[in-house]
């Protein structure tokens, strides 16, 4: 039995963010995460948005938590070595009727606190994006983008730097009260653990999570959106995130947001689900994209498509009226030793941080945190060699000849990069997760080029045999052994 | 800055063959960049035979293929670099490329010879439906994986269409034990060649629908299953023909695209049908200097003809780099009725040239036509016509003038 102060269970954004607070503090802090890395969920299936706080309801936790992260978001992004744009948003509109509902977001946006909101002519427009259509829009400075992968990732790394445990592959089965008052929780295959207190940032499975922990009757329910993602032939059409304007129920029809590699991402849709772990993407989900996404984008062509996907918002609903409630974040007298996140969907990704710090906050309520005089708040990235000018690239070469070889074409990721991917500091070792650490694989050619490469030093780095090298999930064996009188298995 | 007469990006079957022509024409200041850590491009993992036949009058294995022009390259003393990427083409012709020895170098030429190949089209760009688990492999990557690293990618397979490569790799999968339960196509026809469909599918049982594609991939982890139906000629699936396949790998031989990001980056102008460069008689592109064949430049269904096509283009190359012009092409190569692309697009009406074009649909007892203002210049008749052939036309300047367009038609 392994024993913590704290057990954060999900790795994802939030969870990582409070992990990575955490550890300013004398704690031992480990994280429970299933999955084979922390963003192969929610927190890496999104539209990597860094929200300005307008869209919600002024006083709600939503609204205080994305202002707030908003607000920071230059200086986390220094920090953490994050790719991050701000570039600002445009929400366009044709009607009279448009416009009311615009200036109810300009209203929602001054109570909340969101800097610089505006209602801008078609002249203005012009000037910030031509390509937007619409008659008027509402011009929001301070919305960004960002990579969303290596925004999780640099939390996590950030707060394994600083003393933190994570351990992959570790689903939480039960839980129960030590009699000395500590928690244990048993895990799926990966023995017991035991704390003094338990955090659930469990996304997706949070209401169940939180039943095990004593806390029953939340309902999540999660909301599916599909994805296009176009080439960055595309991108250079798309500068700034423009969002038509709301529909009459304030939500979003189709939009079209630049990512901050490039690309364009048309999506999402959205729609409930049963299990919002099921990743597919429909026939229907598509066409429907390929319609709206067309309207908002007139670069929607086939030949930009590069992938689909989707991702679920863990939305938490009344169960009464099935209305979509605010983020939850409590303890409860009743159950000592839990602090608990339900429902912690969109603008999770702004409010990570955010939300670590409350947790933070509550944890000194009930006991004396001594700060890590050890703690760094610093994380460096891998360096990418293609953003570097040439002079740059032929320094990187000669301190390290393996920047000289290309590994991925598309994306121009070289084998030093893979290499340090390969020995991330969380001891990833998918393909996938080599992917959201450099890009490779993820430009037109889709790892056509690259993945037998990627593959291969898989293996040479980690010694793996070729059956145990995994595309994500466990039981994601790519390979079935070796060919007749091969010598690979 | 080091400079070069030419330098060559790819070190494939164009690329050679391109190589060993400038020499022969006196250009001797060559320098090969090829990615790979061998020469010999996609060759290498084609250890099928068939290659040329019509070359070299026998049935060869790529990698044997590739040998017989490695070998030339090397008593010729070429210069060459392996493990080398081209980052970038200037239009000015400043090829900057990676290398682990070399570090990062930079190389202006004369004329820039760009013979990168193709890719093969994904998933991704055919937006399948359903989930991604491991177990979908484009044919080349499955290629690779069994023929270079001697690695095998599943047990119970499925290919999704009839490309050459797909066919090739259902016989392939067959002689490694795995079981291919058949190749779906969506078209009404085979889009790879007939001695593909005898000697890789019927052959092995392997049965071939046609009008059939995968709209659902289903899986987790690892593929567990794919949804197959029958399509209309619109090619869209019919409702009430799906049917489940369980099957752990899907092979995708969907379709072959030139590789012209660097060519873009030159600044040449793409032509939408063949997603290659515009180019005229002379293989030469809108960019003065810049030359472009082989599967870069259109995909071709047999090697032989990319070496072919890359001799053309050294032919000009040479006379561009030792002369410093070529005769002007003002003259637009038209396709016509039922002609899917041309190569060249332009010409100059006074030299003869090699015509290579693509019918848009299989046909019977026709007759290729090409006119200049309407008068009749060459014609071709024909027993069968596939989409999936190359069919080259030698165009006499003898029978040109140098005032019109000419227009290629399948009639």
């Amino acid at each position: 039995m392994q024993s913590y102060d704290i057990i954060i269970i999900g790795g994802g954004v939030v969870g990582s963010a409070i992990a990575r607070e955490l550890t300013r503090y004398r704690l031992s802090v480990a994280v429970l995460e299933k999955e084979s890395d922390v963003c192969t969920q929610t927190s890496g299936r999104n539209t990597g948005m860094l929200h300005a706080g307008f869209l919600y309801k002024p006083g709600s936790l939503k609204a205080q938590c994305a202002v707030e992260g908003n607000a920071e978001f230059d200086q986390v992004a220094r920090e953490l070595d994050v790719p991050f744009k701000r570039t600002g948003k445009l929400i366009v509109g044709f009607t009279d009727e448009e416009k009311e509902r615009l200036r109810y977001f300009i209203e929602w946006g001054r109570v909340n606190g969101v800097p610089g909101m505006e209602l801008i002519d078609r002249k203005r427009m012009d000037e910030i994006d031509p390509s937007a259509g619409g008659s008027f829009a509402i011009f929001c400075p301070s919305s960004g983008i960002l990579d969303p992968f290596i925004y999780a990732i640099a939390l996590a790394e950030n707060a394994v730097q600083n003393g933190a445990v994570y351990h992959l592959y570790t689903e939480v089965a039960g839980a129960e009260a030590l009699p000395d008052g500590r928690h244990l929780l048993h895990t799926a295959g990966r023995g017991d653990f035991a704390c003094r207190w338990v955090i659930n940032s469990a996304g997706l499975n949070s209401a169940k999570v939180s039943a095990m922990l004593g806390i029953p009757g939340y309902v999540i329910q999660p909301v599916k959106g599909e994805y296009f993602v176009l080439d960055k032939k595309a991108g250079q059409f798309a500068k700034i995130p423009v969002y038509p304007a709301p529909t009459p129920r304030f939500t979003f029809d189709t939009h079209a947001t630049p990512t901050v590699d490039g690309n364009v991402l048309v999506g999402p849709n959205s729609f409930n689900v049963e299990d919002g772990e099921d990743y597919s993407v429909s026939q229907s989900g598509m066409d429907g994209l390929q319609e709206s996404g067309a309207r908002m984008f007139k670069h929607m062509k086939r030949e930009y498509y590069i992938r689909t996907f989707s991702g679920a918002r863990p939305k938490r609903i009344d169960p009464q009226t099935g209305e979509v409630q605010d983020f939850l974040l409590e303890t409860r007298e009743d159950v000592p030793g839990v602090i608990n996140l339900v429902g912690i969907e969109s603008p999770g990704l702004t409010s990570a941080l955010p939300l670590a710090r409350r947790v933070v906050r509550l944890l000194a309520e009930k006991e004396t945190l001594v700060p890590n005089p050890h703690f760094d708040p610093i994380r460096r990235g891998i360096r990418r060699f293609h953003e570097q000018d040439a002079e740059e690239q032929a320094r990187m070469i000669r301190e390290d000849p393996d920047y000289g070889e290309i590994v991925c074409r598309c994306e121009t990721v070289t084998c030093a990069e893979i290499r340090r991917a390969i020995h991330n500091p969380l001891g990833v070792f998918t393909v996938n997760g080599i992917k959201v650490r450099t890009r490779a694989s993820m430009g037109r050619c889709q790892g056509g080029y690259c993945e037998t490469r990627i593959t291969a030093l898989i293996r040479e780095e980690l010694g793996k045999a070729v059956t145990e090298v995994e595309l994500g999930p466990k039981g994601s064996q790519m390979f079935t052994g070796a060919v007749k009188g091969g010598n690979q298995a | 800055m080091t400079e070069k007469q030419a330098v060559i990006i790819g070190g494939g079957p164009a690329g050679l063959a391109a190589a060993l022509r400038l020499r022969e024409k006196g250009v001797k200041d060559i320098l090969i960049l090829e990615r790979e850590k061998y020469l010999g491009g996609i060759l290498r993992q084609c250890i099928h035979d068939g290659f040329g036949l019509t070359r070299f009058g026998e049935s060869l294995s790529g990698p044997e293929y590739a040998q017989r022009f490695i070998d030339r390259i090397q008593a010729e003393g070429v210069e060459y670099i392996t493990e080398c990427t081209v980052l970038d083409v200037s239009p000015d012709k400043v090829v900057t490329a990676a290398s682990k020895t070399r570090g990062l170098l930079q190389v202006r030429a004369q004329a820039v010879l760009l013979t990168m190949g193709c890719r093969e089209r994904t998933r991704g760009a055919l937006a399948t439906p359903g989930t991604r688990p491991a177990g979908v492999y484009t044919a080349g990557v499955a290629q690779s994986y069994i023929n270079l690293q001697n690695i095998m990618v599943g047990k119970e397979v499925v290919i999704l269409g009839s490309g050459d490569i797909g066919m090739i790799m259902a016989r392939r999968l067959t002689l490694e034990g795995a079981h291919v339960q058949a190749v779906y196509e969506v078209q009404p026809y085979p889009s790879g060649l007939p001695r593909n469909i005898e000697q890789c599918l019927n052959d092995y049982g392997i049965p071939l629908y046609l009008s059939h594609t995968v709209v659902e991939i289903k899986g987790r982890e690892r593929l567990t299953s794919v949804v197959v139906a029958q399509c209309d000629e619109r090619f869209r699936p019919i409702p009430g023909t799906e049917q489940e396949v369980p099957c752990d790998t899907l092979i995708l031989s969907v379709g072959l695209i030139p590789e012209n990001e660097l060519s873009l980056a030159a600044g040449v102008e793409l032509d939408p049908r063949t997603r290659g460069a515009y180019v005229d008689e002379h293989c030469q592109t809108g960019v003065p200097g810049v030359f472009a064949a082989g599967n870069v430049l259109h995909v071709h269904d047999l090697v032989d003809f990319v070496s072919l096509e890359a001799e053309a283009l050294a032919d000009s190359a040479a006379e561009y780099i030792l002369s410093g012009s070529l005769p002007a092409c003002p003259l637009e190569v038209v396709a016509g009725q039922d002609v899917g692309h041309v190569i060249p697009q332009r010409c100059s009406g006074t030299r003869d040239f090699t015509l290579y074009l693509r019918v848009r649909r299989p046909l019977n007892q026709v007759s290729v036509v090409v006119r200049q203002a309407g008068r009749e210049v060459l014609r071709k008749k024909m027993r069968k016509a596939l989409p999936a052939e190359m069919i080259l036309l030698a165009v006499k300047a003898a029978k040109l003038t140098q005032d019109a367009n000419l227009e290629v038609t399948v009639e």
